[in-house]
C-alpha cells in the first residue's frame, strides 16, 4: 500500500483521535457534575459521551493499524503493545501505547459494567484522567505535525478544553448529595431520645 | 413476559436521567429521587425502559422479570442438600 | 411481674432482681433439652404452634426455619438478634440479662432444626448486663455449645438491629442494611444460609421444643396464639416488662402499670415503627399481631408507652422524628432528605415557628418516603407521624394557627 496514504492516515486518525478523547473527557466531567440546559437534558450528556468514547476507539484502531503496517515505520505489533519496546522515538511512542492500555481497560470495564460491579468499574474509570495526558504527550512528542502552527493551536485548545472540565469537576465538589452529613448534622445533639429507658 | 422496573435505592445518586427517559412511570421526588410507578411495564414504553436502565451512571435501575415468572426457590437434591 | 401464674412463661421463675439464672436452676426448672435427633424434627413442631416473630414483623418462624433448612448442607448461621435499638423497648434486655439459658436452648435448637454449624449471639453493646449475663451463661454449657458459639457486641444504632444490619455487620463491620438480590435465608453471613431471629421469639421456640405446640397454643385469646413481653413505659407508675397472653386489652396493660384514670390520654403501640391511639379508643382493642380490625393498633415489638395529659403531642412527635431521622443509615436519599425535612418541620411546629404550609407538607412528604428506602426505617417513621397526625389534630392545628400550645397553656416557645 502507498506509504504516503497510510502516513496520512496515521496522522490524520492521531489527530482526531486526540480531539474525539478531548471531548469525551469534557462530556465525562459534564455528566459527573450533572449539568443541564432547557434544551439538553442530562441523559443526553451521557449518552454523547458514550457514543463518542466509541467512536474514538475507532479512530484509534485506524491509527495504530496503519501505523504499525506502514513499512517505512518500521514498527512491529511488539511496540503497540508493549510500552516503549519501538525502535522509533521509544519513550513518546511508549506513552501512547500506555494511554491506549488504559483506555482499553476503561472501555472494556465499561462495557461490561454489570458484571465488574460499580467499584471496580469507578476505579478504573479514574485511569483516563491518566490515559488523556499521556495521549497528548504522545502526540507531542513523536507526533510528525507537533511543531506545525496549525498543530499547535489544536494541542493548546485540547489542553484548555480539559484544563477548564477538570477545574469545573474540583470546584463543583462532591456532586452527589452527602448523605451522612445531613444525617450527621441532625444527629447534633438529637440521638439521645427522651422517653428511652435506662 | 411481562417486566418491572426495580430500583437499588442505595445505589441511587439522584441523577434524574430515567426520568427523562421515562417519563410516563418516573417521576422525580422533592428531592431529585425517582419515584417509579409499581406494577408491570407496558409493551409500548419497554425499549424506553431499558434504555432507561442503560443511561444510569450507577447502575441503580434494573429490569426484573415479574415475580410470578420468576424461578421458585432450589429443593435439595438426593445427592446433597443445595448448591452452596 | 403482676401477670397470672399459669401465663407466665418466659418469666416464670426467680424474679428478675434476682440476676441472670444460672443453668442449674434452668434445667431444675424445665429439665433438658430433648436430644439432638428430635431437634432436626422441630421445624413442623413450629409451624403448628404459630409461633410469631418477636422483632417486629411478626413473621412465622417456623416458615422462617424451612427457609433456611432447604438451603442448609450444614453450613448455616444462627444470628441471635438482642441489638434492641428501639429506645422504649427493654424487653430483649430483660430476657437476656434474667434468663440467658432461655435464649441460648433456643439458639442451640434453632442451630439443629435449620442446620447450622455457627451461633452468634448479637447483643446491643450498650446492654451490658445482658453480654455479661449471656457470657457467663455460654460459659456453663457443654463443649461443643461453646465451640461454635460466639457473642458479638452491635453497635448502638436504631438500623443495627435490622436483619440485613445485623447480616452486614458481621461479614464486613459495617452495620447498614443492605440491598442485595439474596436475602439473609438464601445468603448472609459468609454467604451462607443465615437465620435472623429476636431473642425472645427464640426463647419462646425452645420451650416449644421442650413442651410442645399444644402447651404454646393453649394460652392466647384471640387469633394468635401464646404469650408475648411487653415493656411498659411513660407516664406510669410501674413501668418494666410484662408479659401478656396475645389478646389482653390495652385497658388490662394499663392497669397492670398501675394507670387509674386520667393518668394517661395517648398510647404509643409497638416502637418508633408503629403508632399512636388514644387511651379512649384502645382501651378495649386487644395487642394482638393479626388483629385486622380498621382501627387496628398493631403489636409491633411490644412497646407500650403512655402520654399523660401534660405531654404536649406535637413536641413528642418531633422529638421522635428528630431521633428516627438523626438514625438513618443515610444510604438512601429519600429516607435522609425526606426524615430531615419532617425533623425541621415538626420542630418549627412544636416551638410556634411554623412556616404557613409546614403542616400540609409533612404530610405531603411522609407520603413519599414510605417504601422508597432500602429498609423500613423511613416506614416505620412515616406511620408513626401518620397516627401522631391523627391522634394529635387538634394540638398540631393549634401550633400550626397560633402557636399555642393547648397543654402547657401558653403561648409555644
Amino acid at each position: 500500500m502507498n506509504t504516503q496514504i497510510l502516513w496520512f492516515a496515521t496522522r490524520g486518525a492521531g489527530i482526531v483521535s486526540l480531539l474525539l478523547f478531548t471531548a469525551v473527557v469534557v462530556l465525562g466531567v459534564m455528566t459527573s457534575v450533572r449539568w443541564q440546559a432547557r434544551q439538553w437534558p442530562r441523559f443526553l450528556t451521557a449518552e454523547v459521551h458514550r457514543s463518542i468514547a466509541l467512536l474514538s476507539v475507532v479512530f484509534l484502531a485506524l491509527h495504530i493499524v496503519t501505523a504499525v503496517v506502514d513499512p517505512y515505520a518500521s514498527l512491529g505489533w511488539i511496540s503497540a503493545i508493549v510500552p516503549f519496546a519501538s525502535s522509533y522515538r521509544p519513550f513518546w511512542l511508549g506513552l501512547g501505547v500506555v494511554s491506549v492500555d488504559l483506555l482499553v481497560a476503561v472501555i472494556v470495564t465499561s462495557l461490561l459494567r454489570a458484571r465488574v460491579g460499580r467499584r471496580v468499574w469507578r476505579a478504573v474509570h479514574w485511569a483516563a484522567y491518566a490515559s488523556w495526558p499521556l495521549a497528548l504527550a504522545h502526540g507531542i512528542g513523536a507526533g510528525s505535525d507537533a511543531s506545525a502552527a496549525w498543530m499547535i493551536g489544536i494541542d493548546a485548545a485540547c489542553i484548555f478544553a480539559v484544563v477548564t472540565a477538570v477545574t469545573w469537576r474540583l470546584l463543583a465538589g462532591r456532586p452527589s448529595a452527602d448523605l451522612p452529613a445531613v444525617v450527621a448534622a441532625i444527629g447534633r445533639g438529637s440521638s439521645r431520645e427522651p422517653g428511652a429507658l435506662r | 413476559m411481562a417486566d418491572v422496573l426495580r430500583l437499588d435505592p442505595i445505589r441511587c445518586d439522584g441523577y434524574g436521567m430515567c426520568a427523562e427517559l421515562l417519563p410516563e412511570l418516573i417521576t422525580l421526588d422533592d428531592w431529585g429521587y425517582p419515584v417509579i410507578a409499581p406494577g408491570p411495564i407496558p409493551d409500548r414504553l419497554l425499549d424506553h425502559a431499558r434504555r432507561a436502565v442503560d443511561v444510569c451512571p450507577v447502575l441503580a435501575l434494573r429490569l426484573q422479570a415479574a415475580p410470578a415468572a420468576r424461578r421458585p426457590a432450589p429443593v435439595p437434591t438426593a445427592a446433597g442438600a443445595g448448591g452452596r | 411481674m403482676t401477670a397470672p401464674a399459669a401465663l407466665t412463661r418466659l418469666l416464670a421463675g426467680p424474679p428478675s432482681q434476682g440476676g441472670a439464672e444460672h443453668l442449674d436452676a434452668h434445667r431444675a426448672r424445665l429439665g433438658k433439652l430433648p436430644p439432638v435427633r428430635d431437634r432436626r424434627e422441630i421445624v413442623p413442631v413450629l409451624e403448628a404452634s404459630g409461633l410469631l416473630g418477636r422483632g417486629g414483623a411478626a413473621f412465622p418462624v417456623g416458615r422462617k426455619w424451612r427457609a433456611v433448612a432447604e438451603r442448609s448442607a450444614g453450613d448455616a448461621v444462627v444470628v441471635v438478634n438482642g441489638a434492641e435499638g428501639e429506645p422504649r423497648s427493654a424487653k430483649d434486655r430483660v430476657l437476656m440479662s434474667c434468663r440467658p439459658h432461655l435464649v441460648l436452648d433456643g439458639a442451640i435448637v434453632a442451630a439443629d432444626a435449620v442446620g447450622a454449624n455457627e451461633i452468634v449471639l448479637y447483643v446491643g453493646s450498650e446492654h451490658r448486663d445482658a453480654h455479661r449475663a449471656l457470657g457467663r451463661a455460654l460459659a456453663e454449657r457443654e463443649p461443643d455449645v461453646r465451640a461454635r458459639t460466639r457473642i458479638v457486641a452491635a453497635p448502638v444504632g436504631y438500623v443495627a438491629g435490622e436483619a440485613t444490619a445485623a447480616v452486614h455487620f458481621l461479614n464486613t463491620g459495617d452495620a447498614r442494611p443492605t440491598f442485595l438480590e439474596q436475602r439473609p435465608h438464601e445468603a448472609g453471613v459468609g454467604d451462607r444460609p443465615t437465620l435472623v431471629q429476636n431473642v425472645e421469639s427464640l426463647a419462646y421456640a425452645g420451650l416449644i421444643a421442650r413442651h410442645g405446640d399444644a402447651w404454646y397454643r393453649s394460652a392466647g385469646r384471640g387469633q394468635t396464639r401464646g404469650t408475648a413481653l411487653v415493656t411498659v413505659s411513660g407516664a406510669v407508675p410501674q413501668p418494666g416488662v410484662h408479659e401478656i397472653e396475645f389478646g389482653t386489652t390495652l385497658g388490662e396493660v394499663a392497669t397492670l402499670a398501675g394507670i387509674t384514670g386520667r393518668d394517661a390520654s395517648a398510647v404509643l403501640v409497638g416502637g418508633y415503627f408503629g403508632g399512636w391511639a388514644t387511651l379512649e379508643e384502645v382501651l378495649e382493642r386487644p395487642l394482638d399481631p393479626a388483629d385486622r380490625a380498621p382501627d387496628r393498633i398493631g403489636f409491633g415489638c411490644g412497646v407500650v408507652s403512655f402520654a399523660g395529659p401534660e405531654t404536649c403531642g406535637v413536641r413528642a412527635t418531633a422529638e421522635i422524628m428528630t431521633f428516627m431521622a438523626g438514625q438513618s443509615a443515610a444510604q438512601c436519599g429519600p429516607c435522609v432528605f425526606g426524615l430531615a425535612a419532617i425533623a425541621d418541620a415538626t420542630r418549627r411546629l412544636a416551638v410556634g415557628a411554623a412556616a404557613a404550609d409546614d403542616l400540609r407538607r409533612i404530610d405531603r412528604w411522609a407520603g413519599q418516603v414510605a417504601g422508597r428506602g432500602a429498609c423500613h426505617h423511613p416506614d416505620g417513621a412515616a406511620g408513626l407521624l401518620h397516627s401522631a397526625l391523627r391522634v394529635f389534630a387538634d394540638e398540631f392545628a393549634r401550633h400550626q394557627a397560633r402557636g399555642w400550645c393547648s397543654v402547657a397553656r401558653a403561648a409555644v416557645a
